[in-house]
């Protein structure tokens, strides 16, 4: 008997697959959306996967770090609508594989309500339809890819990151118009953050760029790429890399001599993390008082979340306040304050929510927001237009600790459109209604 | 030419770095037949405490010598202590021990010193084409190597340790402590792994920041042929020349499919490495 | 002591111990395909019970377990000891989502053929390649081969996708069976399928003649060689069906998961997998199986038993890790012959006692 029930399944299973095309899949109902999975009466689980381990963890496991903070102050302050917020971080390794397993864990085993802020763009993408799929709100994803913001095939997936088509465009005006005429070169990471950053650089800098070098995450000696931008004498190199290959960058440059004007990326621009890294490096220097300021003085950066370098601003102050109580201990950073600033618009969403918490009430209330802080740049969550952060400011580092915004904030589109100037106003932490 | 002359000298000072870890590797392999995955976990436990004892005491020659004296013991421990009771049972067995063993310090070291990225500085001053960093690490590496060579070669304590791993049975009978050689062997091995650690550490390390330079420590020891010191460092040069030529002029992509193809080319041609003697060959 | 026993019980693979002779007298490809359908029957019935997650992670076991089986009959079966082994599942995995993109309309089972003749073709260059290398040199040979492989996948990013990959759709459970089973269910069931035909063809193989000859290489090429077995090319057919086996299982992961990138396929998975084989046993298919599991299940229930103890943040990032290594260790230390050897060894008793019937 056994083994007949055995054989049939086996003659089905090959008959079924023999027939159909593997790449041929049949379009799957819109999940059910009123549903208030992984919420209680006194506390909501929502979850993310984050490289806590292995070679990509030194670069991105403060971002959870800084957003648990934050939801452990929020709680403390009694939670959203009477709820506690559950925040389940899992360890994906930045293996894409592993992804794909944890965000299962997360949905079927944890019953999350929403994904919040999974890290990568390789690795989210590997469970970008489940998510929608299965009707998991899938809510600022931590990447700045062109592709979280495309509502018709992922309509529950709500970008965040400024994307790197957006921030180069603003750069590459920048450096148009404040570098006019100067040789300006390229370095960037050899994946989409490359592409799309050149996509929009080009459209301001395609006459006046005399090198485009990249790099491999894998391979951390930059020796040639360096010596190829001096050698086209380029002025202004733009770098669109993550920290760790800003500073390695920056210290080949040192190495052999060469000092151009740089320009970060909001990925790469974490000074606090650069100066973690560089500090061991300038001994014997002049700026040997003050660590890595001889690397960073005057240095370029775009940005669109609060900076942890502004004493003045009164976002940086809550969240050193926050960091202060619920931290590790170790120094805050920019990386931080980026989980920290989507913990803070995550937590703003669900009390919006209202009381009555369902999946359909948190994507009404995404399309409904209106969107005061903590950035200082305006931010799109509507019905069709998922892309998150709409610009950046610029700002110089100076010696000293100090920055500068050298441009307000800017936003565009991700095709040829203008550059416009806003009037937006983020208000304080404590007007700001994201908590009991 | 210019550009030739950069690529040359950056491939030769990372060659160097690769040389000095393919060097632990040959003494290892000659003590005990035994490729050792966990060099780069010694290596990391060395320069992690380095960095902490410089971190302390303000002295990067204090720290220095901390780490390589912490890398000495801890190939000895390892020795004793975790590879002995298997070493016995299969060479495949005590490859993959070796491979629990960078485990467990991998997550040791992320659980003592967390997974983020620390500055750990040169021993020179790095400012300048093939700067004063680069020529200690192509020179203390081929300190090395030689006096590697004058010891086995030449003093009584190489002889017994040569004779221990090669004919075990003759040497326990003619007085020479088998296991204490061995235990010597390898800390040897790890104080040059922890050599390599200080010379490949800067400017950033982190739990897995020896991962690419022990794979290609790994090559060149396999590549110049594992019996030979100078093998492997004539492998290392091979593999860092090799790697930076085509990072250069191809693109650093291919700079591992570079590595791929020397060792294809070199094992093609002189399937026991380039400077290895027939003779040695298993028969 | 032990060896002898387990070195003759590798000659029949994964065949339980003692059995009718009725069973016995069957020829060993039809014992094979019987003990597939009969593995095929428990699964399915174990899926009837689990959910989605476990359905996903059983089908992880399934093909984590045929590349593990391929390496077992090249490391274990001819002694030729590969570091490189993720580099075919890497194969595998290209190839299915190149497949699937660019024809959609090919079924799945050709699909997996046709990966299976490219990873054929692969282990064929890779063998002729190294044939003549010995121990460290093929090791060291495999190892940057694992390493080099996925430059490829940036060298040629507008085919491959770079760093960011390739992502494919494929099919789920056909229309008749909606509401049924789930597709990651129907997934499992299609990996498992798969896996335990191709077990049983790797189970004949290794108890024929080839594994025989393979048995023999592996204990003294000498000999072998002056016995009459073409040394060279047996060695090349080894490493052209582990790498089928390899392939094979890339192409199921790829058609489960639907996501294939370099991340995947780093030097780690390929020393994940010859770890997990020495662990899982070494002379048997069946510690295939063990193995399969532990790359699976191990890290998964480590980090929630770690969860459980709440520790410093940086503690319970990388306990799991240790404690993969830490139990590698220990059973290597004390069950030279890895899990299956262990429970050979428990269960030898019973056998002795049932054999005299």
């Amino acid at each position: 008997m056994k083994k007949q029930a055995g054989a049939i399944a086996l003659a089905l299973t090959l008959t079924a697959t023999a027939c159909t095309g593997a790449g041929e899949v049949a379009e799957s109902d819109a999940a059910d959306l009123d549903v208030s999975t992984g919420v209680t009466d006194d506390s909501i689980i929502i979850g993310t996967h984050q490289p806590l381990t292995g070679p990509a963890a030194p670069g991105y496991m403060s971002i959870s770090l800084g957003a648990r903070a934050v939801f452990d102050h929020v709680n403390a302050q009694g939670g959203v609508n009477g709820r506690t917020i559950d925040y389940r971080v899992e360890d994906d390794v930045y293996d894409p594989a592993q992804t794909i397993d944890v965000t299962r864990q997360l949905v079927i085993e944890d019953e999350i309500f929403a994904m919040m802020g999974g890290l990568g763009t390789p690795t989210h993408s590997g469970v970008l339809d489940y998510l929608n799929d299965e009707g998991v709100p899938d809510v600022f994803p931590s990447s700045g890819a062109l592709a979280w913001n495309n509502p018709e095939e992922h309509p529950l997936t709500y970008g965040w990151q400024t994307d790197y088509t957006k921030e180069a465009k603003i750069q590459g005006q920048y450096i148009a118009d404040n570098f006019e005429g100067q040789a300006v070169g390229y370095l960037f990471q050899n994946d989409d953050v490359g592409e799309d950053s050149q996509a929009g650089l080009d459209q301001y800098l395609a006459d006046t760029v005399v090198a485009r070098e990249h790099y491999e995450s894998e391979v951390t000696d930059l020796s040639a790429q360096l010596s190829s931008l001096k050698d086209a004498e380029a002025e202004v190199v733009v770098c669109s890399c993550i920290p760790a290959f800003v500073a390695l960058a920056m210290l080949e440059a040192a190495s052999i001599g060469y000092e151009p004007q740089w320009v970060l990326s909001s990925i790469g621009g974490d000074t606090a993390t650069l100066q973690a890294l560089l500090a061991n490096f300038t001994k014997d220097t002049d700026a040997e008082d003050v660590p890595a300021d001889a690397f960073l003085d005057g240095v370029l950066i775009t940005s669109y979340m609060p900076r942890v370098e502004d004493q003045e601003d009164e976002w940086s102050q809550f969240f050193n306040a926050v960091w202060e109580e619920y931290g590790d201990g170790g120094p805050l950073t920019n990386t931080h304050v980026f989980g920290m600033t989507q913990a803070v618009m995550f937590s703003q969403v669900l009390k919006s929510a209202g009381e009555d918490l369902t999946r359909q009430s948190l994507i009404d209330a995404l399309h409904t927001q209106e969107w005061q802080g903590p950035s200082p740049v305006p931010f799109s969550s509507t019905e069709d237009d998922r892309g998150g952060h709409q610009g950046v400011y610029v700002l110089r580092y100076n010696a000293g600790g100090e920055i500068e915004m050298v441009q307000d904030p800017m936003v565009t589109d991700r095709e040829g459109g203008p550059i416009e100037a806003t009037d937006y106003e983020p208000l304080p932490p404590t007007e700001l209604d994201f908590h009991d | 030419m210019t550009t030739f002359l950069n690529l040359t000298l950056n491939g030769l000072a990372t060659g160097a770095v690769y040389a000095a870890l393919a060097l632990s590797l040959v003494i290892i392999y000659q003590a005990t037949r035994l490729v050792n995955f966990a060099q780069p976990a010694l290596a990391l436990v060395a320069v992690y405490i380095a960095y902490t004892v410089s971190q302390m005491t303000g002295s990067y020659w204090i720290g220095f010598v901390a780490g390589l004296l912490s890398g000495l013991v801890a190939g000895a421990l390892v020795e004793r202590v975790v590879i002995r009771p298997i070493a016995k049972s299969s060479e495949l067995n005590a490859i993959i021990v070796t491979l629990g063993l960078l485990l467990i310090v991998q997550g040791g070291v992320g659980m003592i010193w967390g997974n983020r990225q620390h500055g750990f500085p040169y021993a020179f001053d790095y400012v300048g084409r093939f700067s004063p960093a680069d020529v200690f690490a192509v020179a203390s590496v081929a300190v090395t190597a030689l006096l590697l060579f004058g010891l086995y070669q030449f003093t009584p304590l190489g002889l017994r340790m040569r004779a221990a791993a090669f004919r075990p049975e003759a040497a326990r009978l003619s007085g020479v402590k088998v296991g204490l050689m061995l235990t010597a062997g390898w800390a040897i091995a790890s104080l040059i792994g922890a050599l390599a650690g200080m010379l490949a550490g800067p400017p950033f390390i982190s739990p897995n920041a020896f991962d690419g330079v022990f794979v290609y420590g790994i090559t060149a020891a396999v590549i110049g042929g594992l019996d030979n010191p100078f093998g492997a460092v004539l492998g290392g040069v091979l593999i860092g020349l090799g790697m930076s030529y085509v990072s250069g002029y191809a693109g650093p992509e291919l700079a591992t499919l570079a590595a791929l193809a020397i060792v294809v080319l070199v094992l093609s041609v002189r399937p026991d490495g380039i400077l290895s003697r027939p003779a040695a060959r298993k028969v | 002591m032990t060896t002898t026993s387990t070195s003759s019980n590798a000659v029949e693979a994964p065949a339980p111990p003692a059995r009718p002779r009725g069973w016995r007298a069957l020829p060993s490809p039809v014992r094979h395909l019987l003990l597939a359908a009969l593995g095929l029957a428990v699964f399915t019935g174990f899926l009837l019970v689990t959910g989605d997650l476990t359905a996903l992670r059983m089908a992880a076991v399934g093909y984590t377990m045929l590349s593990i089986a391929g390496l077992q009959l090249l490391v274990g079966g001819s002694g030729q000891v590969s570091l490189g082994h993720g580099a075919f599942m890497m194969i595998g995995a290209y190839t299915t989502a190149l497949l699937v993109i660019h024809m959609p309309m090919l079924p799945l089972a050709a699909d997996l053929l046709l990966v299976v003749l490219v990873a054929v073709v692969a282990g064929i260059a890779v063998g002729a390649a190294t044939a003549r290398l010995h121990g460290p040199y093929l090791a060291g040979a495999t190892l940057i081969l694992a390493v080099g492989l996925p430059g490829l996948a940036h060298r040629y990013h507008e085919v491959l996708g770079g760093s960011n990959g390739l992502t494919i759709r494929t099919a789920g459970a056909p229309p008749f069976l909606q509401g049924v089973v789930t597709n990651s269910e129907w997934k499992a069931l299609v990996v498992w399928t798969t896996v335990l035909l191709a077990m049983a063809l790797l189970a004949t193989v290794n108890s024929g003649r080839l594994g025989r000859r393979l048995r023999a290489i592996r204990d003294d090429e000498n000999a072998a060689a002056m016995a009459g077995i073409p040394v060279g090319r047996t060695k090349v057919v080894a490493f052209v069906i582990a790498s089928a086996a390899g392939g094979l299982a890339g192409g199921l992961q790829a058609y489960v998961l639907g996501t294939i990138t370099p991340g995947s396929f780093t030097l780690a998975l390929s020393l994940t997998l010859i770890a997990a084989l020495v662990l899982g046993g070494i002379s048997s298919m069946w510690g295939a199986l063990w193995a399969g599991l532990a790359v699976v299940y191990l890290e998964i229930w480590a980090s929630d038993a770690t969860r459980a103890l709440n520790l410093d943040r940086d503690v319970e990032n990388n306990l799991p890790v240790v404690v993969f290594g830490v139990l590698l260790i220990l059973i290597l230390r004390f069950w030279p012959l890895g899990v299956h050897g262990a429970v050979q060894r428990l269960t030898a008793p019973l056998r002795k006692k049932s054999a005299p019937r």
